[in-house]
């Protein structure tokens, strides 16, 4: 089942399939190592409900919900 | 001297390998041109000396941060040689995804693995001989933290430094490495310098490349139409950087050796974790940040430290009238660490000035008398008042330092962005904004952390508006007055409303600039959080020492040569002769000038006599704050000429209460007024430091806006607040009232006309 990140529940797993936007914002995505096939957990979500915090190729990431929303996952599992 | 560039992700120890490296011989410089610190020190073990150069933290070289351009142009233009990589041992593949990239440049590169130790004390094991292997270039396992390992990484480098080294890419992709290939040929023909760096970079459409190199684009866009990736289509940028994770985790998966074997996208409960739940908990965690900063400004700030008052602990000081006193505790009760720092320092300054005062009187001849008058009231009071403020911006930024390097202070951001994206901000200016309750100089500076030159820019201008510790003097005096001299009120309350006039002048300042000058969306938030650790002693002392130096060279020189000119000004007459004393000097005669600038704001020419003491005050307060009360001291005591009890009382009374009723009472200025002109010292033009600071740290062209920004800030909010003030006193309700409602009218009519424009230039954008 194919989901953007900012529709994950915390906990869920995912394989990134691809990832919209474009420019700066999408470039700062791959550099941080949000490329298609890296696999995306989420771990929580800030006491205000944004932003995000992931855990990608081994290390935490946090990004909002708007830049979530670029990033299209194919659902693995839930934790 | 050979030049090696320390190059690395930020937080995979670079600043620590730094420090190992060069021990005291770091110095710290501005980058030209941007505003991102530059530190280079001295490695002194090989044969011949080398420089370190500190290169910012960076993810990666493409052109898009500050820190990213300044690494990228200091290391192709620059050509240090030798290049040292450190990555995280404990983060290896997004670390290496910035060497696939620093290995495209033909400068020798040396990797450091960093943290091995904290990776073998997991169990763990990394094989640098693999790596090596793979990357092409030497691997050197090190622990910048435990100093193993320094001097063999220093070896290596310097032996890989004697020869030159061709860039090398890792890209996989068939069809694409023909256009590199292609793109490397041509800016061969052209003598360009990094052949191979040129064409990735162009290949991936990077702004400053397609700028660079109109002439070759052609062929990118050419063979755009002859590549189908089957997930990217023809975006290159996008297959180059999956070529380059692929590459990496295809190749490098096995060169740590797991003690345990981890299932595929298991995650393991770390300490970092544990933490984590606690400090970042949906509920607890805005509280537990509310707690903490609380007990920073109280262990910095507070008078007293165990809150007797509030648990109505009646507190007598023993060893009363001793040097203690006064040191450790005061009436408030027992000091804060800070606090205590701070009383330390006046002390000693105190006596230092008195002692020097003293010995001149007896040593200088009459004639010479107005030198003792220079070096003591001028110079040394001047200068110590500032230096007085040392001990406690370096305790604050002691704490600040601490909740940095733990990893706290990303998550503070991670807690508060919501909030501040409203304005246009991240959560990160919330730790800049904060600190300017302390000082805005510091505040000012931390603005580095943040990513994006707008934001710095709009957080640096709201930062004076935190009142500052300089500026509680005047709150305090001036509230005391208005209790005191119109009976009503209370102090407190006053001095707490000020506050709240402060943050809602920033919060209202940040949405205009956010409708105007600074519009666009916000700065994207994609940040790492990185695991927490403790914070070391050592880089917490450099740190410090880094910013004392800073900030005790801008009080020898420009705060320094300000205070001898205000000096001069107001104890010189026109014609040059001494006066020692305020009346008829330069000072009272530019006083008197500008008055009339003030009458809208309530303290300008409908004051009687006296009246420009307030103007004089004002101007006096943007060399710095300080100077606000203390020339309303210097000025009650000529005011109150001939009645030596008054004097006498406004000499014992240090929070110059006495000085503020004097002044009301000889210029008849409405308690309107008086609330005005606290708001025009708190919105304006903060204090020489402070400028000095912003200068330094806004991007360029943005300084004079800036002045000019406190200007009309403090104008404009202090009038309104004196006209809509003036609506609540029966003789100046009649004119009040309708000057208030047309501000009002103007404001919200400009609000709708940018609102409108705003509204039709994006239409217009749109459409095209």
């Amino acid at each position: 089942m194919l989901k953007t990140l900012d529709q994950f529940k915390v906990g869920e797993t995912g394989l990134i399939k691809k990832v919209e936007g474009e420019g700066r914002l999408r470039r700062r995505l791959f550099d941080m190592g949000v490329t298609p096939g890296a696999t995306v957990y989420l771990r929580k979500k800030a006491p205000l409900g944004d932003p995000l915090e992931i855990t990608i190729r081994g290390y935490e990431l946090s990004l909002r919900l708007s830049e979530a929303k670029l990033v299209v996952l194919e659902v693995e599992g839930e934790k | 001297m050979k030049r090696f560039a320390l190059a690395g992700n930020p937080n995979c120890g670079k600043t620590t390998l730094f420090n190992a490296l060069t021990g005291s011989t770091a110095h710290v410089g501005n980058w030209p041109g941007v505003t991102v610190e530059k530190k280079d020190g001295t490695y002194k073990k090989l044969e011949e000396n080398i420089s370190i150069i500190d290169l910012p933290g960076i993810y990666s070289l493409s052109p898009y941060t500050n820190e990213e351009v300044i690494s990228r142009n200091y290391i192709l233009e620059e050509k240090p040689d030798c290049v040292i990589n450190i990555v995280d041992a404990t983060n290896l593949e997004r670390n290496l995804y910035l060497t696939t990239q620093l290995l495209e440049i033909d400068v020798p590169v040396v990797v450091a693995v960093n943290m091995i130790d904290v990776l073998e004390k997991q169990g763990d094991q990394l094989d640098e001989k693999v790596l090596s292997e793979k990357l092409g270039v030497p691997v050197v396992k090190v622990s910048a933290l435990k100093s193993n390992n320094l001097d063999d990484l220093m070896k290596v480098a310097y032996q890989a430094s004697k020869k030159s080294r061709e860039g090398n890419s890792i890209i996989q992709d068939k069809n694409l490495n023909h256009l590199i290939g292609d793109l490397k040929i041509a800016f061969k023909g052209k003598e360009v310098e990094n052949p191979l760096f040129h064409a990735v970079k162009l290949a991936e459409n990077d702004e400053l490349e397609t700028k660079d190199h109109t002439d070759l684009l052609e062929m990118v866009k050419e063979f755009k139409k002859t590549i189908k990736n089957e997930v990217f289509g023809d975006d290159i940028e996008a297959i180059i950087a999956d070529d380059r994770y692929n590459y990496i985790s295809k190749n490098f998966s096995n060169v740590i050796t797991h003690k345990e074997k981890v299932e595929k996208g298991e995650v393991k409960e770390t300490k970092s974790d544990r933490i984590d739940r606690v400090l970042t908990h949906k509920v607890w965690g805005l509280l537990i940040f509310a707690v903490i900063l609380f007990f920073v400004f109280h262990l910095t700030f507070a008078e007293d430290l165990f809150f007797l008052h509030a648990f109505g602990v009646e507190f007598t000081p023993c060893f009363q009238d001793t040097i203690y006193e006064g040191l450790f505790w005061g009436e408030g009760g027992i000091a804060s660490p800070g606090v205590i720092l701070f009383n330390f320092f006046d002390m000693s300054f105190g006596a230092i000035i008195e002692a020097v005062g003293g010995a001149l009187e007896s040593s200088l001849p009459e004639s010479a008398a107005w030198f003792q008058g220079f070096l003591c009231d001028g110079v040394l009071t001047g200068l110590f008042a500032i230096l007085g403020f040392l001990p406690q911006i370096l305790f604050l930024f002691l704490f600040f330092s601490i909740m940095e390097d733990t990893g706290y202070m990303a998550r503070v951001a991670f807690i508060l962005d919501r909030i501040f994206r409203k304005f246009g901000l991240s959560g990160r200016a919330f730790i800049p904004m904060i600190m300017g309750f302390g000082c805005s100089v510091p505040a000012m500076i931390n603005t580095r952390t943040l990513a994006d030159d707008k934001e710095r820019t709009a957080t640096i201008r709201v930062i004076p508006f935190f009142s500052c510790g300089a500026k509680l003097p005047i709150l305090v005096a001036i509230a005391g007055g208005i209790v005191e001299y119109f009976g009503w009120g209370n102090a407190d309350v006053i001095t707490y409303s000020m506050y709240v006039v402060g943050i809602v002048a920033a919060i209202t300042c940040l949405i205009i600039m956010r409708k105007t000058t600074m519009r666009g969306d916000a700065a994207p938030f994609i940040m790492e959080l990185p695991a927490y650790h403790w914070p070391q002693f050592k880089s917490l002392m450099i740190h410090l020492w880094d910013k004392a130096k800073h900030f005790v060279k801008k009080a020898f020189t420009i705060i320094l040569a300000s205070t001898i000119v205000i000096w001069f000004l107001s104890n010189f007459g026109w014609n040059w002769a001494y006066l020692g004393e305020f009346d008829g000097s330069i000072l009272e005669g530019i006083g008197s000038f500008i008055q009339p600038i003030f009458t809208p704001l309530g303290f300008g020419s409908q004051l009687a006599a006296f009246g420009f003491v307030f103007a004089v005050a004002a101007i006096t307060g943007l060399i710095a704050k300080e100077n606000v009360i203390a020339t309303f001291i210097a000025l009650g005591a000529i005011i109150l000429a001939g009645h030596p009890e008054l004097i006498e009382a406004l000499e014992a009374d240090g929070d110059g209460i006495e000085a503020a009723v004097a002044m009301i009472n000889a210029t008849g200025i409405t308690w309107q007024g008086c609330i005005s002109f606290i708001a025009f010292n708190m919105l304006t033009i903060p204090c020489f430091a402070a400028v000095a600071t912003a200068k330094a740290e806004l991007p360029k062209g943005k300084f004079k806006w800036t002045i000019l920004f406190w200007l009309a800030a403090s104008y404009i909010g202090s009038a309104f607040i004196y006209s809509f003030l003036s609506m609540f006193s029966a003789e100046s309700l009649a004119w009040a009232i309708p000057v208030t409602l047309s501000m009002i009218a103007v404001a919200v009519g400009a609000g709708f006309c940018i609102h409108f424009y705003n509204k039709k230039r994006d239409a217009q954008s749109l459409e095209a």
